[in-house]
């Protein structure tokens, strides 16, 4: 059952054919919070990708133990615990971006890549296929922010990663950045024109009109 | 799928089961990493007080250490301005929620809802151990939400060293560059007081000769209203007056 084409496709679907944000429209609101610098972009997109994979994994091992009537809340539990894990390893060893990711990470529990996965996915699924699903959708949500994130801080700041690109009229140098894109909802914009993208090179994105 | 997997004993021992395990899991990782994050939190508080102190490139790195050496934190009773005796460990801003600790502003002009009784204030030594700076926290409300900073003082107790804003949310690149670094290079040498009064004023095209005027951030014109009444209200009879009256007269 896992070979290698269905690994290939596990792992590297999401990343443009179904992506979670772009296909799916799933975990939209943190990709408009925490994109306006890269840095905090690349932390997110490690901490859902863990936060995906694990998930995936424990709720495939128990997938078979789990009672329906409340296997919503027995998935809630194993993820927020893992999401609370990754909030205190976080605030130990990368104390400042912890602070500028704030709420956003707690907020992952409601992340719906997640809980989508783990209900779609892992419920059904053996546990190694469940964590290469969970890594695979982790990584079509961090291609969508990261690409967001270059955008926001390289227009908005003039930066990547707190390197200066373009140098700033305010620090004497030529580019005036554009303000529309620091503020969070400017990320609708950029998603909405990357979903165009998208779907302008793979066709069978569209949805049928009707 | 087994049927018998539904059943109310199996489902609450599972759920029980489940709990535990993330239970022992969550307190696991958060007792475990308890040391590594108050660390954390202390370094960031320290350096903050160091940047204050225009010591920042001298800690190059040890901040521990330096703050260790230049730094003595001190209480102050703000209603007499008296230095009193804390436990080490006191932090004002939880003070200011315990309403046994803390009174209400009358009126709030910096919108901080409640003041505490007792303030921290961080005196700067030099290598000789000689008084160089007064460092004097204080917060207040900008456009979004309460900005903290601290106000460094010159021996004088009139002429600023520093401003430095290190938390606050403001819009980034409008009012959120009351963290950058040229705004912050206005505020060394201003005069906070004028014959007693106080003059420091955050206003629009103020000359950088004007030792009374910072000129105020453009395009953000609530957040630095929210730093000058910040100012005002940390600078009255409420805040820091008292101490500072005390502190001139030696």
């Amino acid at each position: 059952m896992a070979d290698s084409k269905e690994i290939k496709k596990v792992l590297l679907g999401p990343i443009w054919d179904n992506n979670p944000i772009a296909l799916q429209i799933l975990g939209v609101c943190s990709a408009l919070a925490v994109t306006t610098k890269l840095e905090t972009a690349l932390v997110m997109s490690l901490a859902l990708t863990a936060v995906t994979a694990f998930s995936n994994l424990f709720i495939s091992i128990i997938r078979n133990a789990i009672p329906s009537s409340v296997r919503i809340i027995v998935q809630m539990t194993i993820i927020a615990s893992l999401v609370i894990v990754v909030d205190q390893v976080l605030k130990a060893y990368s104390y400042e971006i912890s602070k500028q990711l704030s709420v956003f990470v707690g907020l992952i529990i409601t992340n719906c890549i997640v809980m989508g996965r783990a209900e779609a996915y892992a419920m059904k699924s053996p546990p190694l296929m469940s964590f290469l699903d969970g890594i695979g959708n982790g990584l079509g949500y961090s291609v969508v922010l990261i690409i967001v994130g270059i955008v926001k801080e390289l227009f908005g700041f003039g930066s990547l990663l707190g390197f200066e690109i373009l140098p700033l009229v305010q620090n004497g140098g030529w580019y005036q950045a554009n303000g529309l894109l620091i503020l969070p909802f400017s990320s609708f914009f950029l998603i909405g024109g990357l979903i165009w993208a998208i779907r302008t090179f793979k066709k069978d994105q569209i949805e049928p009109k009707g | 799928m087994s049927a018998n997997k539904e059943t109310l004993a199996k489902t609450l021992g599972i759920v029980l089961a489940v709990c535990l395990v993330c239970a022992v899991i969550v307190s696991g990782s958060a007792v475990g990493l308890r040391p590594l994050q108050e660390h954390n939190a202390a370094v960031d508080k320290q350096s903050n007080i160091l940047e204050a102190a225009g010591l920042l490139e001298v800690a190059n790195g040890d901040i521990a250490g330096t703050y260790a050496t230049y730094i003595e934190e001190k209480f102050v009773d703000l209603a007499t301005g008296e230095y009193v005796e804390k436990e080490s460990g006191y932090d004002m801003y939880k003070a200011a929620r315990d309403h046994a600790q803390s009174i209400k502003p009358e009126p709030d002009t910096a919108g901080i809802l409640r003041r505490p009784n007792v303030a921290s204030v961080y005196i700067v030594k030099d290598d000789a151990g000689a008084i160089s700076r007064l460092i004097l926290p204080i917060h207040g409300s900008g456009l979004w939400n309460v900005m903290y900073g601290l106000l460094a003082l010159d021996t004088d107790f009139n002429t600023v060293e520093q401003l430095v804003y290190y938390d606050q949310k403001e819009t980034p690149g409008l009012g959120g560059e009351v963290q950058n670094p040229k705004w912050k290079a206005l505020w060394p040498g201003k005069k906070l007081f004028e014959n007693g009064k106080l003059a420091i004023e955050v206003k629009k095209n103020a000359g950088t000769d004007d030792p009374y005027a910072v000129d105020a951030l453009s395009g953000a014109t609530l957040t630095s209203k929210g730093v000058q009444n910040t100012l005002e209200y940390w600078l009255s009879a409420e805040g820091y007056g008292p101490f500072l009256t005390n502190l001139k007269r030696g």
